[in-house]
């Protein structure tokens, strides 16, 4: 028998091998499961996900110093911050062509204020140097126009630096001009011997398009610009050769009479500026956050900082971080136990009153936690303060004197007493449910043996409590570690968690990667927490009211 | 500890009657800041504690002034609002995603079911500040931060676990021989859903809907850096005055509040119930 069944496929009525027929109608139902799935899972994934992944990833991102002086990142990389010294004239040099650029487009603000959190006096710095860097180039920008008149035209800027095909194309757009002009296009000879000037007028012919609206044929070049054509004609004094027309004789003319012109130092501007240019801790700090991702948020968020010489902790009195981890979890685990003496005898006399008592009192638990968080912070206000109802009470009972009225708000007085009220309802309904689930026998049990009232309930029922005690405490003091609202608003100065500290650096100090960085610690801990109360609880038997 | 026996010792006697008080003293913490708001919020005075002629139950110790502050004011009309218009549309969208994922999830072959699991629930366990600096971040890259559709979808996203947990719990009850039976009687799918398995999942549909108004309603915390000033809610604006001018009119509205608490609280209750008696789990 048994040969012939498994030679036999069995099949559907329609012929079909049962086998293949059962699959195809569990991958159907998979395929509608997953359907009716899908667009809740897109959701949650862009709208929820997605921004952690982002904060994550500020949290280490650190594109700005390198996007925005690119060329003095790659100088920089040449120099020892060992030495002491301040580097060389071409860093120097590169800074002039990036900071150029950078305040044109008015970003060089945002770096000083970014390497501000690194060293204080970076940002000043950056913003008293923005508003001369223009000058920088214009001892050369004199000369060659006092060579040739013809240097301070922008057309004739145009003439040796774009090329052929663009200057057609610019033409028969002036003539018909619809739509915007040509995107500018560097002629191949320039590029080839001008590598500086190239690089430096392409950004302005760029800027001039895009930002202004403009053409570069009828806009005035950067004068930094004048020093790039500068280096370039010294470096190579035959680059008229590469050139034809007006333009070789222009580029002619001015590499001949370049070897006489009067130099200055880029250094020297530049700490003439500022005299912070010429300190070479600041030129580390700029080394060191040069790379593209930092580990410096992170550092930040530990009271630690990155030096060039190594990670090391900052000093005392700049310490806060840590501080403030430790009071938040000091205060969340004094709030966890506070609900617990609170919500431990509330839940064993829910679980032990018969149902139709103990659902009205459910209804006391029910509603603060129905009760929206800001009106609840708002009675423990009004409740706490020094002309509050508790001080009016304690005052007119003869407990404390009129002038000795008790400060209980704006510090950690005011956030525990305020948190364990708003927290106590996700301990009491934990504890509750769990407790529900005791059978009195055992304590009666316990009873018959010979344990007295004490030993019953210490030996037999609370240990069966215990799983209740468990997912009622992390669930508090998940919830705690990351409260921000109330803290904020009875917490004072004392009473404040790091929550309050991560809102300030979005909202007010600005410093995002910071932000980031005390976020994801914060984050970690709460998912730890999580896995250990999907451990006790079980993530599907979370329940609601 | 329901009664006490008739045999009990003196020593018994005492801590019964002890922890009965004990116990009604932590009601009382419970309850007692919720409800001393309601009759502060009638003060004729500015003041946020009992005037003596409120104590005299002076009828010039009262006024309604405080209420008329909250419906003149248009500040406080403006937030008012603005929450009227951001929770039913984060609701709606809650509600119906998730409940939509809830019974794909409730089907009994679903591959990664704890790992979709896992992310469905995630708005729910992450702190709201951690969630509101992603969000902050992120919606400024794409252009939502400080739009009206900005603050919705986050709100959405914050109640869509609520919806998944209530509506999952209803389905756990639910019996899947109903569905075969309607197709059974040639029932396309569609009908089914409206005619037999809605009608029997709505009670969970509801609570979790109402959950996700309420986290919506009562948000601050996303609102507050995601929304503009014209985004306001009641919330926040209870928020800024609690942290700059605290004025007594915040008192009439938070009594408001309690009250549409309760009456939430009542229509959960009657939902709970007609559920349990829908699927047999208690008697009438």
């Amino acid at each position: 028998m048994s040969d012939a069944t498994s030679n036999q496929v069995l099949t559907t009525q329609d012929g079909k091998p049962l086998k293949a027929a059962l699959a195809r109608a569990l991958r159907r139902e998979k395929m509608r499961s997953l359907l009716l799935i899908a667009p809740l899972l897109i959701f949650v994934l862009i709208t929820f996900v997605a921004p952690i992944f982002d904060m994550l990833f500020r949290s280490v991102e650190n594109q700005i110093v390198s996007e925005t002086i690119p060329r003095t990142v790659v100088a920089l990389e040449e120099w020892d911050a060992e030495t002491g010294e301040a580097p060389g004239e071409d860093v120097y040099n590169a800074l002039l062509f990036d900071f150029i650029i950078a305040v044109e487009n008015k970003r060089h603000t945002q770096l000083g204020t970014r390497l501000n959190y690194e060293q204080t006096g970076l940002s000043s710095m950056f913003r008293r140097t923005g508003r001369r860097v223009d000058d920088f180039g214009e001892t050369y920008a004199d000369q060659f126009i006092d060579l040739n008149e013809a240097w301070k035209e922008p057309v004739t800027w145009v003439t040796v630096m774009a090329s052929p095909s663009w200057i057609e194309a610019q033409k028969a757009w002036a003539s018909n001009p619809t739509g915007p002009e040509p995107a500018f296009e560097l002629s191949p000879a320039a590029l080839d011997v001008l590598p500086a000037t190239s690089d430096l007028y392409g950004a302005f012919a760029q800027f001039v398009q895009v930002e202004e609206n403009d053409s570069p044929t009828e806009e005035d070049p950067w004068t930094p610009i004048y020093k790039a054509l500068y280096q370039d004609l010294s470096a190579n004094p035959n680059a008229a050769t590469a050139f034809s027309g007006e333009a070789a004789t222009l580029v002619g003319q001015a590499a001949a009479a370049v070897p006489a012109f009067e130099t200055v130092s880029v250094k020297e501007l530049f700490i003439d500026a500022d005299e912070d240019w010429g300190s070479a801790e600041n030129w580390a700090v700029i080394k060191t956050f040069a790379p593209t991702y930092t580990s410096g948020y992170f550092l930040s968020a530990a009271d630690a900082q990155l030096t060039p010489t190594g990670v090391e902790m900052k000093p005392d009195d700049e310490q806060i971080y840590l501080f403030l981890f430790y009071r938040t979890l000091l205060l969340s685990i004094i709030i966890t136990i506070s609900c617990l003496l609170l919500g431990y005898p509330i839940a064993f006399l829910l679980a032990a009153l018969p149902l139709r008592y103990s659902n009205l009192l459910l209804i006391l638990v029910l509603l603060p936690f129905w009760t929206s968080l800001l009106v609840r912070t708002s009675a423990w206000k009004v409740l706490l303060q020094q002309q509050g109802v508790i001080n009016d009470v304690l005052v007119w009972t003869g407990l404390i004197s009129d002038a000795g009225r008790l400060v209980m708000i704006n510090n950690q007085t005011g956030t525990i007493i305020a948190m364990t009220h708003i927290l106590l309802p996700f301990m009491i309904l934990p504890l509750y449910s769990v407790m529900k689930t005791i059978s009195p026998s055992y304590v009666r049990a316990a009873k018959s043996l010979g344990a007295n009232d004490w030993t019953a309930f210490w030996r037999v029922y609370f240990p069966q409590s215990i799983p209740g005690i468990g997912a009622g405490a992390i669930l508090v003091f998940i919830l705690a570690i990351g409260y921000y609202i109330t803290p904020e608003l009875v917490g004072g100065t004392s009473g404040i968690f790091i929550s309050n500290r991560i809102a300030f650096h979005i909202s007010s100090s600005l410093n995002w990667g910071l932000a980031a960085a005390l976020g994801t610690l914060l984050l970690v801990a709460v998912l730890l927490l999580f896995v250990a109360y999907d451990r006790i609880v079980g993530i599907d038997n979370v329940k609601l009211g | 500890m329901s009664a006490l026996p008739p045999y009990a010792s003196p020593l018994q006697r005492t801590w019964f009657y002890t922890f009965r008080i004990l116990c009604g003293l932590i009601f009382f913490f419970l309850i007692f800041p919720i409800m001393v708001i309601v009759p502060l919020s009638f003060n004729a005075q500015d003041f946020f504690t009992f005037t003596p002629e409120m104590l005299a139950f002076d009828p010039a110790g009262y006024s309604l002034k405080h209420y008329d502050d909250f419906f003149t004011n248009p500040d406080w009309q403006q937030a008012l609002r603005n929450s009227v218009m951001i929770a039913p549309a984060a609701t709606i969208l809650a509600t119906v995603l998730g409940t939509l994922a809830a019974i794909g999830l409730s089907q009994s072959h679903v591959p990664y079911k704890s790992a979709i699991m896992a992310v469905l629930i995630s708005p729910m366990i992450v702190p709201l500040i951690i969630s509101a600096a992603g969000m902050y971040f992120f919606y400024s890259r794409i252009g939502l931060q400080g739009t009206y559709w900005g603050v919705v979808l986050a709100h959405a996203a914050l109640g869509t676990p609520f919806v998944i947990i209530t509506v999952t719990a209803t389905l756990v009850g639910f019996d899947r021989s109903l569905v075969r039976a309607a197709a059974n009687l040639g029932a396309d799918p569609v009908t089914t859903f409206f005619k037999v398995q809605m009608p029997l999942i709505i009670p969970g549909v509801v609570s979790g809907a109402l959950f996700a108004f309420i986290t919506s309603f009562d948000e601050v915390v996303v609102v507050l850096f995601l929304g503009s000033a014209s985004q306001q809610t009641l919330p926040w604006q209870m928020f800024t005055g609690l942290r700059e001018q605290i004025s007594p009119t915040i008192l009439a509205v938070a009594s408001l509040m309690v009250a549409i608490s309760i009456v939430l609280l009542t229509v959960l209750e009657l939902l709970r119930r007609r559920s349990e008696r829908l699927r047999g789990l208690s008697p009438g």
